[in-house]
């Protein structure tokens, strides 16, 4: 899932000093699981709003709603008449979704209540950890599932550098090391001999170094 | 030869090599670098120059290297892959060798969230082992990386590596030195030793591999220079071991004796790697301590260096 963080609520408030019928649309997808931006969190941050408005007299006018997603247009659409009705809209969904609903009602502008920090899964209760870098080239065959791109610090390729400690990494000492769990994982399934292979210098094309991506499917296009 | 360096022809010899350490300044002082260079010349075959250690922002490795080689010591030029993408990388070279500079040591460099510039984007384009086999492409075949029309101009560059025998998971180690050797280094200098027993069973595996014919391992050593440090380095540094026993002879002995005692424990030091099969030299890193290097090579009795 995509993980992300609410904004401090100094930031948030900056932002929205302008304004004055504000409309926070959460969502319900991958935000909404870890726990950021659903129909609770939105709950949350506008009873905040409301009593800082209150109190510093703000005269804000706060609506909410959730939607199943921000990433789809046919989502998005059924909100016309509310984002009419607002000066601005608030979104709590993840970057895409923050853009997208932007892009549906170009007449709007679409704040952030979100940092967007990563692809990730809940390892366990209240833990959120990252996994994929979406880097367009995957190489879990070759480190039998443990990603170097976005588990390594370094993004290291052929093994560790010299900075592991006691299996974790130099950078976070709660943070373990990737190449040792992938070391680990090969003598466990027998496979040490992969060690061997030089994984040699990628292109970093399929990334975002490639510049924005893009993906095009001619069969599923009407 | 690859690049006839001195460091080169004292290992191809057969001699055992001293190598040294020099941290280039945060400023653009030139001084800094003469004054640290004196301790060196004549004492060692070649000098580290370290491309901003810590992640710190120092003048920069080519341009000290150069420095210090018009000083009549010769430079073994560091380079992290953190600072600089294929592009920097190979201009880089390209530039270093036509100052002269003909030892290189491939690293990945420390996290630039340890450095002074925390909030740096870093690279990473490539890591340590794919530049080995890069530098080495430049040098042998005179192409740059994925592409197949040659260069103009010959890459001598002796490769160097690093190695550490004491950061976790140990049994990678070898693995890891096999994988740099496959990738084309000629030379490896290893991370500070402190526990010679961890340092001897990493040995034997390279040795039991060969791996001892086909690269030159330079044992790391630091001397200690008080009870404090020691104890710092022991707890705090990522991928250094310090042996209780050295923390207690280090904090033995009476404060203004603890330098003596720290120079006297590399010395020993120092006599025990050279015992050791596959080890042909020292690689001395006498961090901010240039001026005791003379002091350390004499009494281990590595005086003079042999003139190639």
């Amino acid at each position: 899932m995509i993980v992300g963080d609410r904004k401090p609520i100094e930031e948030i408030k900056e932002m929205l000093a302008p304004y004055k019928k504000i409309l926070l649309v959460g969502c319900g997808t991958c935000i909404s699981v870890c726990m950021t931006g659903g129909e609770k969190e939105v709950g949350i941050l506008a009873s905040e709003l409301r009593m800082i408005s209150e109190l510093e007299k703000k005269d804000w006018e706060i609506s909410e709603t959730t939607i199943q997603r921000q990433c789809e247009r046919e989502y998005i659409e059924p909100l016309k008449e509310q984002f009419e009705k607002a000066d601005v809209v608030m979104s709590m969904a993840c970057g895409v979704g923050i853009q997208y609903m932007a892009e549906v009602f170009p007449e709007k502008i679409v704040l952030p209540a979100v940092n967007t920090t990563f692809y990730g899964t809940n390892v366990k209760e209240g833990e959120w950890q990252e996994r994929c870098a979406g880097c367009g080239d995957c190489v879990l065959d070759k480190t039998l599932g443990i990603c170097p791109v976005a588990r390594c610090s370094k993004g290291l390729y052929n093994g560790p550098c010299g900075g592991t400690d006691n299996g974790k990494c130099e950078v976070n000492k709660d943070l373990d090391c990737a190449w040792y769990l992938i070391y680990n994982r090969m003598k466990e399934h027998g496979k040490l001999d992969m060690l061997d292979e030089i994984i040699p210098a990628r292109s970093w094309k399929t990334s975002l170094h490639g510049g924005p991506r893009k993906r095009v499917r001619e069969d599923a296009q009407k | 030869m690859k690049a006839n360096s001195n460091l080169e022809k004292i290992l191809e010899r057969g001699e055992f090599a001293v190598t040294g350490e020099l941290g280039p300044p945060k400023g653009n002082d030139v001084e800094v670098i003469k004054k640290k260079a004196q301790f060196l010349k004549g004492n060692v075959d070649a000098v580290n120059i370290t491309d901003n250690q810590t992640a710190v922002v120092r003048m920069s490795s080519i341009a000290a290297s150069k420095l210090l080689l018009d000083l009549g010591v010769e430079p073994v030029m560091q380079m992290v892959v953190r600072d600089r993408n294929r592009i920097a990388i190979q201009s880089d070279i390209l530039g270093a060798t036509a100052l002269g500079l003909k030892n290189m040591l491939c690293l990945s460099g420390d996290h630039q969230t340890f450095g002074n510039q925390p909030d740096a984007k870093n690279v990473f384009d490539i890591d340590s082992i794919q530049l080995i086999g890069l530098v080495k492409r430049l040098r042998d075949e005179k192409k740059m990386l994925n592409l197949e029309d040659e260069i103009e101009g010959d890459v001598g560059i002796f490769i160097g590596a690093a190695a550490n025998p004491f950061a976790e998971p140990f049994g990678f180690r070898p693995l890891r030195l096999r994988k740099k050797v496959a990738a084309g280094v000629n030379f490896i200098q290893t991370q500070c030793i402190y526990d010679m027993k961890i340092f001897k069973e990493f040995m034997k595996a390279v040795c039991d591999m060969g791996l001892d014919q086909k690269v030159h391992i330079l044992a790391g050593v630091t001397p200690l220079k008080s009870a404090g440090m020691t104890k710092y380095m022991a707890n705090n540094v990522p991928g250094i071991i310090i042996p209780e026993e050295l923390v207690k002879r280090m904090a033995g002995v009476a404060k203004e004796k603890a330098a003596e005692e720290g120079i006297k424990i590399c010395v020993e030091q120092i006599q025990e790697l050279r015992e050791i099969k596959g080890v042909h030299g020292i690689h001395l890193m006498a961090i901010e301590w240039e001026s005791r290097v003379p002091e350390i090579v004499s009494q281990a009795k590595l005086l003079p260096r042999p003139v190639v």
